[in-house]
Order: structure tokens, then C-alpha cells, then sequence
């Protein structure tokens, strides 16, 4: 019987949540179509005026993505917490973090790169230019995992209580509006002709600054709603 | 000749909220022990389980092992112990054999199919490996959660309520394992709301009033 | 703020320190409350560009530094209870987060009407309006948690971790939000062109003094009734209601 390596709890993690989602894949799905639902909204909401909604869509499709995360959060660790598992977890004489990082991987698996791959169509349908969609994309890919990572902080800390999504959502979007203004940001920099680079590096630094500190956090934002 | 492992409690007391449990709780519990402990609903057993695994901060005492605080150990005092709660503990959505192995892994313990399959045959679960657990029974269920600790070679066992939905023969194998594992230095520590007996086995008492 | 620590660190110490300081603060804070404001209405000339307007920033302003900094303090306790696990650390920082909503709440609303008249709209996305804003979520996001948590000492450190999660992010959130209003060239609240006149300067700096002397005031007086809550089923406590009971 041997003990696993870091890297070996990290994927073990990822796999055992992989195949919990897709066993119930309902949950994929949901925030699949609440993305999509939401984008379509603002349409409805706005009028249909071609210039004005391609002007308006990186910050429609940002803001929904945003939404969509919040909506999935609860359940990263509201399942485990349920049935005991997540007891065990931490338990385990292995390193939270490391498992927490793991359950915020898979997190992001199913929540948030399914919204970087449908933003294409979404961004059809706002008649946004190729390189604007490339470049949503390119941001959605760098910021999906921070608001994965802020959101994990959020969920550990109002773990069984009452008001579930909503309390998450109020505590963790101000802390994920960095990560909206410099994605909807190197959207605009592309649609005026601009570089998005600087843009786009920012995210990226957000995502490293997000790594090293959120899983140790989100650990120890476990250890205090569990004991 | 193995150490003698020991679990030490000293002037334990322990809260809920701002009630206080019970206070100035002292024992311990030596290797091939085993020890129930008793107490109406809401007395503090399951939240003595609980502080004893190094979950909850007493308010006050600590609890040792080998000499030792266990939140000094930490890490290497929980691959020495295994800890079954209230709660299965088990997926749903996963049959009996990926529960166990995952479970097994999470606690760091690789255990190959074989093994795996062993233990959940030993548990009585011949022909329902495969199954998703969704569609076994709680006594089933219930043998799926305590496969666990047949594998891994854990000297404290921490068992709150470890009978509940379980038949006869489930019962008596359970006495059966919590002998074996009693008569290889292990030890164990359990509260019960059925009668159990170990053979040759004098349970210690503990009473939280 | 810190006097020695360990002596009154026990919430039943404290407790009648802070009752014992409350006059030394408040008392000042009403007199310079009184200066500021006459100075800031009266004294002080009308300004040439913005009229009379104008002369709600020596409210503003105080509010608006104010409530950064007690959010500051207010992360500081939460460290500090978190760290050494002193319960007081953990009320002071309860204590604070209602006071500096407050001021948060407060340099909104005196932005808002500045920017009506300079402006002809209530609201302005300005920098630092916006950031304001956003502080104010931070805090209401605290009290929140608090609110939704009943066990007291999960309470504490949750909301403790928050606050020191929420303190990281500031400096970024200020900053993003700067870059976010230039790159919109949106509109800048700034003081009038030229520089001030002496006098306003003189009150603002008064406002300032007398607002954090409030909050110490009243974080003290908070802080007060959440020691009388938490520790209702200590002895201490019990006597002291009890004596009251008597008198009354």
C-alpha cells in the first residue's frame, strides 16, 4: 500500500469530481444554459440595435459568466459536506490544499470552461469580429479558474448555511470585479484596434496570484466552517 | 516489540455553542482496548468522537497519542486512526468498488482491485461491487462505508454508531472484525445504541452525563 | 489604539475601560463636529467655480478616508483574533463594521449630491465614487456573514477571513477600477480647479479628527453591548445585570 504523491492526490481529486458530474450530468448543464440565458436577456432587455449590442457585449457576456460561476459555486462543496465525505477529506492525513486545489479544478472543468467554449456562438450572436470572439475566449480561458478560485474561499466560508448561493454571490463578486474589468477590457482594446496584451497579462497575473494563495485560504476556510 | 500505542485524554471539556458539554474528562485506551461510550442524546458523544480525531479545538485538556498531542502529529496521527461517522460517507453516484478505492486513496491509501474487492467481499457484498450505491439497501450501504476499515492498517478506530441499519449477520460480522482487529494491537473507541460484545473482549464504559 | 494589551484583553476588562474612555472621545468629537461645521458653512467663502455646493465635501471627504481606513483597522482586529485567538479582537472588528458602512454610505450620498448640481445627475462612475461603492459591498458582505453564521466563534473567524481576503483585494479592486475610468475617460470629482481656500482646508481636517473620534466612540460603545451579549452567561455579567435590575 503505498502513499500518493502530491500529484497523484491532485488528479485522483480531479477525477473522483469529474466523475461524480458526469455521472449527474444535470449540473454541467444548468449553468451551461443559465449562461446562455442570461447573455440573451440583455438583448431583450436592451433592443436589438446590431451596433449597440456589439458595443455592449463583452460586458453582457462577462457579467454572465460572472453570474453563471456564482450560480455553480455552492456545489463544490455543499454535496461533499452532505454526505459526509467531505469529513473524510479533511480527515485525510494528505494536504487540503492540495485536494481543495483539486476540487477547484474540477470546479472550473465544468463550470467554467463550458462557457469558454459556447462564447463563440453567444458571441455570433451579438456580431462581435472574429478577433473580439478569439479574444473573449482567451480571457474567459484566463479568468473563468480566478473566479472558480475567489468563488472556492466563498463557498468554504458559508458552508451549510442558509441563503446559499446568493450569500456567496454578495460576498465573492466584488472581490471578482479586477478580474471583469480587465477582461471586458482587452474585449474593447481589440474591438477599438488596440492591443489587448497588457489586458490579457493582467489576467494572467491574476490567475498565478490566485494559484498560490486561494487553495491554502479555501483550505483554511474549510477548517473554520467544519469544526 | 511494537510500541504500545495510546490514545491519552486529559482534562478534556468541550463546548457546543456557548453550552459546555462535560468537563475535566481524563482516560486512556491501550492497545487491544476497547472502550463504549455512553450518554444520553445531546451529552457530548458524538462531539467527543469528534475532538478525539482532532476535528474540534477542545475548550479545554488536550488529547494525546503516543505522548504526544495529536495536533502536533496532525498528519501522522490521522493515517494511524479511521473514523466513521453518523454519515456513510460514500457517493451515490459510485459503485461499491470505486467508493472504497477513492475513499481509500483520499486517505492516501492505494489499494488495488483486488484488495478493494476482498474487503467489500468480506463485508458481505459478494455480486454488488459493481452496483452504483444508489440502489443498494442502508444496511448495504452501510457495509460499504465500514469496508473502509479493512483496509489500511489504522490502530485507532473512531466509530460513532457503526451498527445503525445493519442486520444480524452484518452485527456479528462487525464483532468479528472489531476482534481481529483488537487481538492485532488495535484499538477502538465507539458509541452504539444496540448491544454490542466482542468474544473474549471486556468493553471499558464510559458515561457522559 | 493599543494600550496593554494583555492586561485588557479580556473582555471583562475591557468593558469597563471602554466605558470609562467613551466621554474622552465623544465629548471632543461633538465640540469639533460644532467647529467643523460652522467653519465649513459659515467661514468659508463661496467657492468661484462651484458655489455652495461645493461645501459638502468637508464632509465627504473625511467619510470617504475614513471609511478605508477603518476597513483597515477593522482587518487588523480580525488578524489579530484570528492569530491569537482573543475573542475582544474579533468583537472589535464587529464593533467597527457598522460605523464604517456607515461613513462608506455617508461619502456616497454626499458624492451623490455634490454631483447633482456640478453635474445635473445623482450618480457619477467616477474612481473613486466607484470604488467607494464597491468598499461598501465589502462591508455590508461582512456584516452579512456574520449575520447568517450562529455559532459565535465561526462567526468570528469566518467574517475574519473575509475581511482579511477583502483588505488583499483593495488595493486591486482601487486600482483596476482608476484604470477602468480612464480608459472610459470618465468624469473625475475633483476639488474645484484651483487650489482650496485655507478655511475649508482647516475644516476638513476638523471633520476629519472629529469623525475618527466618533468612531472610536462609538466602536467603544458597540463593542460594549456585543461583550454583554456574548458573554451574557459569564458571572460577571450576571452581577452586573443584576445591580442594574436593583436600581431600576
Amino acid at each position: 500500500m503505498n502513499r500518493l504523491s502530491l500529484v497523484g492526490l491532485l488528479l485522483l481529486v480531479i477525477r473522483r469530481d469529474m466523475l461524480l458530474a458526469m455521472r449527474r450530468r444535470a449540473d454541467v448543464l444548468t449553468t451551461l444554459v443559465f449562461f446562455v440565458m442570461v447573455a440573451s436577456l440583455f438583448p431583450l432587455g436592451v433592443g436589438p440595435e446590431t451596433d449597440m449590442l456589439r458595443k455592449m457585449a463583452g460586458g453582457v457576456l462577462w457579467v454572465a459568466a460572472l453570474l453563471a460561476s456564482m450560480l455553480s459555486l455552492p456545489r463544490m462543496f455543499s454535496a461533499d459536506h452532505l454526505d459526509g465525505t467531505l469529513e473524510q477529506i479533511m480527515l485525510a492525513p494528505q494536504s487540503l490544499t492540495v485536494m481543495v486545489l483539486g476540487k477547484i479544478v474540477a470546479h472550473w472543468m465544468l463550470s467554467g470552461l463550458p462557457l469558454v467554449l459556447i462564447a463563440p456562438v453567444l458571441g455570433l450572436q451579438f456580431d462581435m469580429s472574429a478577433a473580439a470572439i478569439w479574444t473573449l475566449m482567451l480571457a474567459l480561458l484566463l479568468g473563468t479558474p480566478v473566479l472558480s478560485m475567489i468563488g472556492a474561499v466563498g463557498a468554504a466560508l458559508t458552508l451549510g448555511l442558509r441563503g446559499g448561493g446568493v450569500l456567496v454571490s454578495l460576498l465573492v463578486l466584488p472581490l471578482t470585479i479586477p478580474v471583469l474589468i480587465f477582461g471586458t477590457g482587452a474585449v474593447e482594446a481589440v474591438n477599438s484596434g488596440l492591443d489587448a496584451i497588457s489586458n490579457l497579462a493582467l489576467l494572467g497575473a491574476f490567475l498565478l496570484f490566485a494559484l498560490v494563495f486561494t487553495p491554502f485560504v479555501a483550505a483554511q476556510a474549510l477548517r473554520i466552517s467544519m469544526e | 516489540m511494537p510500541s504500545n500505542p495510546i490514545l491519552e485524554v486529559i482534562d478534556l471539556a468541550c463546548e457546543r455553542g456557548e453550552q459546555r458539554l462535560f468537563e475535566g474528562l481524563s482516560f486512556s485506551i491501550f492497545s487491544g482496548e476497547l472502550m463504549r461510550v455512553q450518554g444520553e442524546n445531546g451529552k457530548g458523544k458524538t462531539t467527543l468522537l469528534r475532538t478525539l480525531c482532532g476535528f474540534v479545538q477542545p475548550a479545554q485538556g488536550s488529547v494525546h497519542w503516543e505522548g504526544r498531542d495529536i495536533h502536533e502529529w496532525d498528519d501522522l496521527f490521522h493515517s494511524q486512526m479511521c473514523y466513521l461517522g453518523h454519515a456513510n460517507a460514500i457517493k451515490d453516484e459510485l459503485s461499491a468498488l470505486e467508493n472504497l478505492q477513492i475513499s481509500a486513496g483520499l486517505a492516501g491509501i492505494e489499494v488495488s482491485e483486488a484488495i478493494a474487492l476482498g474487503a467489500l467481499r468480506r463485508m458481505g457484498l459478494r455480486r454488488k461491487e459493481h452496483l452504483p450505491v444508489r440502489v443498494l439497501s442502508q444496511g448495504q450501504r452501510r457495509r460499504v462505508a465500514l469496508s473502509r476499515l479493512l483496509v489500511g492498517e489504522a490502530k485507532l478506530w473512531i466509530l460513532d454508531e457503526p451498527l445503525t441499519a445493519l442486520d444480524v449477520g452484518a452485527v456479528e460480522l462487525m464483532q468479528e472484525l472489531i476482534g481481529e482487529h483488537l487481538s492485532k494491537g488495535g484499538m477502538a473507541i465507539f458509541t452504539t445504541h444496540q448491544p454490542l460484545q466482542v468474544e473474549g473482549v471486556q468493553i471499558r464504559h464510559l458515561v457522559l452525563a | 489604539m493599543a494600550i496593554n494589551w494583555f492586561k485588557y484583553s479580556a473582555p471583562s476588562t475591557f468593558y469597563g475601560l471602554a466605558g470609562k474612555l467613551i466621554p474622552f472621545f465623544a465629548w471632543p468629537a461633538v465640540i469639533l463636529f460644532g467647529i467643523g461645521f460652522y467653519i465649513g458653512f459659515f467661514v468659508a467663502p463661496t467657492d468661484a467655480v462651484q458655489s455652495e455646493a461645493y461645501r459638502i465635501i468637508f464632509i465627504h471627504v473625511p467619510a470617504s478616508i475614513l471609511s478605508m481606513f477603518i476597513y483597515l483597522i477593522m482587518a487588523g482586529y480580525a488578524a489579530l483574533g484570528l492569530i491569537f485567538k482573543t475573542r475582544l479582537s474579533a468583537m472589535m472588528a464587529s464593533a467597527l463594521a457598522p460605523t464604517g458602512a456607515l461613513f462608506a454610505f455617508i461619502s456616497l450620498w454626499t458624492g451623490a449630491l455634490w454631483g447633482k448640481p456640478m453635474w445635473g445627475a445623482w450618480w457619477v462612475w467616477d474612481a473613486r465614487l466607484t470604488s467607494e461603492l464597491i468598499l461598501l459591498f465589502l462591508y455590508l458582505g461582512f456584516i452579512a456573514l456574520q449575520a447568517s453564521i450562529e455559532d459565535p466563534r465561526r462567526a468570528d473567524r469566518a467574517s475574519a477571513l473575509l475581511a482579511i481576503v477583502g483588505s488583499v483585494n483593495v488595493p486591486i479592486i482601487y486600482y483596476s477600477v482608476q484604470w477602468w475610468n480612464t480608459l472610459h475617460q470618465g468624469s473625475t470629482v475633483k476639488f474645484s480647479g484651483t487650489s482650496m481656500h485655507i478655511a475649508m482646508q482647516q475644516s476638513m481636517f476638523i471633520m476629519l479628527v472629529a469623525c475618527w473620534l466618533y468612531a472610536i466612540a462609538i466602536a467603544f460603545s458597540r463593542v460594549r453591548s456585543i461583550i454583554l451579549e456574548r458573554e451574557s452567561n459569564t458571572q460577571w455579567v450576571k452581577e452586573l445585570t443584576n445591580t442594574k435590575g436593583d436600581q431600576s
